[in-house]
């Protein structure tokens, strides 16, 4: 942590720990990362910029028509797709399921991601993130989640949208609900903090550095339903460092014309000449799905709470 | 007025880099684009992915006019990915760089992200016990003339300088202790404060 705030104690992290973990989800930051599914796809993203990986048998959106039990993938795929490129490669493991996360510990996948998108393993309890040296990036779709996944352990947050959708509305939701929350802290008294605190069910401490710092303590992307670069650029201006991007890229027209221009946009979110210029011609977008159509069971984002 | 630094912010930890910079007493300026490079005294390449960063400096068109800022014998501060931009050879896999420090650099050098972590520095200009959190770091196998080793992990040179240009296979804009950074800031400062310095970049020198 490089501003006037000490690093933020976590019970279970040394501090050198949490320099290097946040430290290499910081090395992130202004980049997309990129869902793919081969090595092929993964030396396109590569090669269209993507700032990492994520490796996984199938994109959301192919699971939402799949359907069944969605698991961690087969470890040949991510060794293959871990040949293919130099960049830093993720993979999924189920909610709960630290076994996965063991195994992809055990094949030095750079960062893995606890995953909604993935059927959960455990309705209970998340994996105790503290114990494992590889970094963790876990969604939320507010402060609430956030902190419990931080204080399990998680070194990168991200908003877990609507993933396999093409929609961005669960997204901005879930950011917007993520910000306003850590606004509403400023200026709290103990008293408040401590209630807020119970509310949220983390401990105090963690709650009063946010409410001072008014950011998490570690970074902060977006993911769930991204499929333009003005859905990028969007999630961006709302306060995420970094963007994931899975189905909108795999499932278009074009994926690494798509892929440059998105990771174009993050570069530039706030420039709209910019967004102009990389969103012309760029073929047929995911076609997308109205969240509202959805059944509640076919909601990825209330899996994990 | 305050020395200006450039970060190039096309992808990586520039914000980490612009609060110790600013920390030590200077002004920061992103640089995405071309225009952003004028009127700079110095210029820091953070850490991050060089890959994505080379691909955006060619679709930024920032190749040529960074590269003229680079030679122009402003100071300037590479960190990891940086240090990969700015080596002579890079190594694993090979791939383009300015060449303008003569050191060879192998991409990931120290393994995969379970690999990373803090450890102690050996070095005689850096206060005892100076310790520097590495990240998927490139390693440095092979420094040439003119280069001088700063600090090492294990041997291996992982802070090196040569003239103008400072590079650290490591972070030192990462954690509370900036002794790095601050080394970097009083080069801008001395360097901003020679007589002869017009505050141009080079690029705008030449355009």
């Amino acid at each position: 942590m490089t501003d006037k705030h000490p690093t933020p104690k976590v019970p279970g992290f040394t501090a050198e720990e949490l320099v290097s973990k946040i430290g290499f989800c910081n090395q992130l930051k202004g980049g997309v990362i990129m869902d793919v599914v081969n090595p092929e796809q993964a030396r396109i993203a590569e090669e269209a910029g993507a700032c990492a990986v994520m490796a996984l048998e199938r994109v959301p959106a192919d699971i939402r028509k799949h359907g069944g039990v969605a698991r961690s993938s087969d470890p040949e795929m991510i060794a293959g797709i871990q040949k293919a490129v130099s960049i830093p490669v993720m993979a999924k493991v189920r909610i709960g399921h630290f076994v996965e996360a063991q195994m992809l510990e055990a094949m030095e996948v750079d960062c893995i991601d606890e995953s909604e998108v993935l059927t959960p393993a455990d309705d209970q309890f998340q994996i105790d993130k503290r114990v494992f040296k590889t970094p963790f990036v876990c969604g939320c779709r507010d402060l609430g989640e956030a902190l419990r996944r931080i204080h399990e352990g998680a070194a990168m947050i991200r908003t877990k949208g609507e993933a396999g959708t093409g929609n961005v509305v669960e997204a901005v939701r879930h950011m917007r609900a993520l910000m306003s929350q850590i606004r509403e802290l400023r200026g709290l008294e103990d008293k408040q903090l401590e209630k807020r605190a119970i509310e949220l069910r983390v401990p105090v401490d963690l709650v009063a550095w946010v409410a001072e710092s008014q950011r998490l303590p570690v970074p902060n992307f977006s993911a769930g339903g991204v499929a333009t670069p003005a859905d990028a650029a969007l999630m961006m201006q709302l306060g995420a460092e970094a963007v994931f991007v899975g189905s909108g890229i795999v499932t278009s027209g074009d994926p690494a014309k798509r892929a440059r221009a998105i990771v174009r946009a993050v570069t530039h979110f706030e420039d709209p000449k910019v967004l102009v210029e990389v969103s012309k011609g760029l073929g047929e977008p995911m076609v997308g799905i109205d969240i509202n159509t959805l059944p509640a069971q076919e909601r990825l984002a209330s899996r994990g709470h | 007025m305050l020395p200006l630094v450039g970060v190039l912010a096309l992808q990586g930890d520039f914000l980490d880099h612009e609060a110790a910079l600013r920390a030590q007493g200077v002004r920061t300026r992103q640089v995405r684009t071309a225009t952003d490079l004028r009127g700079l005294d110095a210029m820091v390449l953070p850490g991050g992915e060089s890959t994505t960063m080379l691909t955006l400096l060619d679709v930024e068109s920032l190749w040529a006019p960074l590269g003229a800022t680079l030679r122009s014998g402003m100071p300037v501060f590479a960190t990891c990915a940086g240090m990969i931009l700015l080596a002579e050879r890079v190594e694993n896999p090979v791939q383009r760089s300015y060449g303008l420090l003569p050191i060879t650099v192998v991409r990931n050098g120290y393994g995969r992200q379970l690999h990373s972590g803090t450890f102690v520095l050996e070095s005689t200009a850096l206060p005892h016990g100076t310790t520097g959190t590495f990240i998927r770091a490139p390693r440095i196998t092979a420094t040439g003339p003119g280069v001088e080793v700063l600090a090492r992990r294990n041997g291996d040179p992982v802070l090196v300088q040569k003239g103008p240009i400072l590079a650290a296979c490591f972070h030192p804009e990462l954690g509370d202790n900036h002794v790095v950074v601050a080394r970097f800031a009083a080069m801008v400062r001395a360097h901003a404060g020679q007589p002869c310095h017009t505050g141009r970049s080079a690029a705008e020198a030449s355009a």
